[in-house]
């Protein structure tokens, strides 16, 4: 295939796809067969799911090989527009296809941060780094750092940024692998990671960068078909309009219109929700009475209060008709309640903040930065800020992404390609806040004022799934639903929509093959930027320069092994929050890389010590202050200026910037070698030029 | 190696539509972000302003100002003899 000509690559390549995209919906047409033929879901699930693993697979076995560009550069022939759609998966990550339109439903306006973070990142991408990382052309983000900066030290801290921002991200992947894998199968969250990691393993441990690109493609195709037809039939059901992206501001205005009836108390519907808030206003308070007396009286008053439901449910079991449900819930009380201070302190204080959350007026969906005052609306507007820029330095710092762009055959075909990489994961970021608003319209228009005797399925069969997901309670003792009375998990809203929609259950378990697709792509770029950080840069350029490429991919690949296994059992562990893990990432690598990268190309002067210092400081205070304020390692210690700790690269990134300038500017200018090397960067093509290929 | 003047003018060309295009990036993500109260009262097909942007309108302008990078560069290769050979 080498001696191939471009051209005639690319039609193979779009004849290849096409047949596969062919195949792809015929076995969705025969999954739908057999579920009306009668087949149990949970097999229509297993199908989905060892179809699509197989599948890619298959592509990695296919795509094996033994040649080192082909291993991490995929042989620098991957043509523009099948770069975007690699990128797109590759981007695309379990917490974008589950995750957002959740969130955007949870949060409205404010939510958006996350659409316009992750999009617009590639603009930077595009006119900072793309092209000339193209035309340096070596195999890593780290290896560029080498060659620019000379030395050892700032490819070695390039080496741990790197490490470290993927492995945050990647736990956060294969954590979506093992929850969707669990949810649609039944198999154990654990043994469902392991289950999905073979998948990735087999293609990459193949193939490398050449099995992982064409998987990722296979990839874009299942989720972006999975993502849309859903949210298609939803806005047509709900504006007879196919193009949801058009039609939900219409749907929009209906639902301002509908919170505004909800929020006030003068309208029959009002009156309810104002009727339930009120009950959770008092338990608010119970709440917080309780724990002022546990700030009192410690301990003791722990075992008192302990005692008092101890009796409770002695003397219900003692008398003599008893009723069996109320004697099993004060039993269940007396287990359930914490068994010290501590616990107590946090079990009480979180449920004192869902009931105040539930006590108060539901917040609009299309306005900004809603607050009760002027400060509280300056903080949020100063954080959601904040976080689309931390996103969008942080998307073009990330080296999975930027070694996409190691693997087109020309500087002109990167330029393309950052367009055609952002076009489709637009397609998807433009449907999520759509889904977000269809959604709300159906919550607030045809579940709110249901009644509770004949709930639609999709609540009752999600809620027998998984409470967090999905509670409906009713509170006020009044039989029909209100707004209050209804929690819902951000994760429910794309896992459900088939079922809101009225769609069979094969599309369900598309839509589940569709999540996999993404969490598993982005897990396979992920933990090839790991290995190769580690065989590439540590091993074979900074241990054994000499050492022969049979041994150079034989480490790649066991590394690779020991990474994802590795990450596996992190994973295995549940830690944290997935929205945290995926942030971090992202301030990371803001702070570490973006700084000495942007620089390295456009400004001459920045040097080996400028990189050095900037990169640590960028990295230090972007750690430091996570550690610091992040509740997760205990510290809690005040915020800088209310930046919410998931934005820390807000101060990372002027830190490494002071620091690439400061630290160059005290040191001697970089030599002409290494200026000859900006200048060769900076233009496609070069008479006399000196060349930085790698093989 | 030494650069010619036209070599330094292509540059030059580069770093200004670079900075026109991230000065359009820059307004459509962090000034209309920072005034979204005061737009909320605009209306657009049915969304408040601010909305539509964040959620479509500067999606779009971030497309479109990649899209015109790659057509711009890669004419402005071929103008001034940088750009690369036809594989």
């Amino acid at each position: 295939m080498a001696t191939q000509s471009t051209a005639s690559f690319k039609s193979q390549l779009t004849r290849y796809y096409s047949f596969y995209t062919g195949g792809f919906i015929a076995f969705v047409i025969l999954v739908a067969i057999l579920e009306q033929m009668g087949v149990p879901n949970k097999m229509l699930g297993y199908m989905f799911l060892a179809a699509t693993i197989l599948l890619y697979a298959g592509i990695g076995v296919m795509s094996r090989t033994a040649d080192v560009s082909e291993y991490y550069v995929a042989g620098r022939r991957v043509p523009a527009l099948f770069n975007g759609m690699a990128t797109g998966a590759d981007w695309m990550s379990a917490a974008s296809f589950i995750g957002m339109a959740g969130t955007l439903y949870l949060s409205g306006y404010d939510g958006l941060a996350f659409v316009l973070g992750w999009t617009g990142g590639y603009c930077l991408v595009a006119l900072l780094l793309a092209p000339y990382l193209r035309k340096f052309g070596q195999f890593t983000i780290p290896d560029f750092l080498g060659a620019r900066y000379g030395g050892n030290i700032p490819r070695s801290i390039g080496v741990f940024a790197a490490i470290l921002c993927s492995f945050t991200y990647v736990i956060a992947q294969i954590y979506g692998v093992g929850l969707i894998t669990s949810r649609f199968t039944g198999l154990e969250f654990g043994i469902g990671v392991f289950a999905g990691l073979g998948g990735i393993l087999v293609c990459s441990f193949l193939g490398g960068m050449r099995a992982v690109t064409w998987t990722q493609v296979a990839q874009y195709i299942i989720l972006i078909v999975a993502y849309m037809i859903p949210v298609v039939w939803l806005s047509v059901k709900h504006t007879g309009n196919p193009v949801p992206q058009v039609a939900y501001g219409y749907v929009l205005e209906k639902v301002t219109a509908r919170e505004v009836v909800l929020n006030d108390p003068t309208t029959p519907d009002g009156a309810k929700e104002a009727e339930v808030r009120a009950i959770f206003k008092q338990r608010q308070e119970a709440t917080e009475a309780k724990l002022k007396a546990l700030e009192a009286g410690g301990a003791t008053y722990l075992a008192e209060e302990k005692a008092k439901l101890e009796k409770a449910a002695a003397d219900l079991k003692a008398a003599k008709d008893a009723d069996p449900a109320a004697v099993a819930a004060a039993d269940k009380a007396v287990t359930d309640f914490p068994a010290d201070a501590a616990a107590a302190k946090a079990a009480w204080t979180k449920a004192a903040a869902g009931a105040k959350a539930k006590a108060g007026p539901i917040a609009s969906h299309a306005e900004p930065f809603a607050g009760k005052d002027q400060a509280a609306i300056d903080k949020k507007r100063k954080n959601f800020l904040a976080l689309v820029l931390c996103l969008m330095v942080g998307t073009a710092a990330l080296p999975h992404i930027l070694m996409r762009y190691y693997t087109t055959p020309s500087v002109k075909e990167a330029r393309k390609s950052v367009f055609w990489s952002l076009f489709f994961i637009f397609l998807l970021y433009f449907t999520a806040p759509a889904l977000a608003v269809l959604a709300k319209f159906d919550v607030y228009t045809l579940l709110v004022g249901s009644s509770f005797s004949e709930l639609p399925s999709w609540v009752a069969s999600w809620a027998a799934v998984d409470k967090t997901l999905m509670s409906v309670t009713d509170i006020n003792k009044d039989g029909i639903v209100q707004l209050a009375e209804i929690t819902i998990g951000g994760d429910l809203i794309v896992l459900a929509t088939p079922e809101i929609a009225g769609l069979p259950y094969v599309i369900t378990g598309l839509v589940a093959a569709g999540g996999l697709a993404a969490a598993l792509s982005t897990a396979d770029g992920l933990l090839l930027t790991i290995a190769n950080a580690l065989s590439h840069d540590v091993y074979y350029k900074m241990i054994d320069p000499h050492a022969p490429t049979t041994r150079r991919l034989a480490i790649s690949k066991g590394l690779l092994l020991v990474v994802a296994v590795f990450a596996a059992y992190i994973t295995s562990l549940k830690p944290g929050d997935i929205l945290f893990l995926v942030g971090a990432a992202f301030s990371l690598a803001a702070s570490a890389f973006f700084p000495a990268l942007a620089l390295g190309v456009f400004w001459k002067r920045a040097n080996k010590w400028g990189a050095i210092v900037g990169m640590s400081s960028g990295l230090g205070i972007c750690m430091y202050y996570m550690y610091m304020t992040y509740p997760f390692f205990g510290v809690n210690a005040p915020l800088w200026w209310d930046i919410n700790p998931i934005s820390a690269g807000i101060f990372g990134m002027p830190a490494g910037i002071i620091g690439v300038v400061v630290g160059s500017l005290l040191t001697a200018a970089p030599s002409k070698e290494i200026q000859e090397l900006v200048d060769h960067v900076r233009y496609p093509n070069l008479t006399g030029d000196i060349d930085t290929k790698a093989a | 190696m030494q650069l010619s003047q036209k070599h330094k003018e292509y540059w030059q060309k580069n770093l200004r539509i670079t900075g026109i295009l991230l000065a359009l990036w820059f307004v459509a993500t962090f000034v209309i972000g920072w005034f979204a109260r005061d737009l909320q009262t605009i209306t657009i097909i049915g969304f408040p302003f601010p909305f539509y942007m964040a959620a479509q309108g500067s999606l779009v302008i971030y497309v479109a100002i990649i899209w015109y990078y790659a057509h711009y560069m890669n004419k402005l290769d071929q103008e001034y003899g940088v750009h690369e050979g036809d594989d």
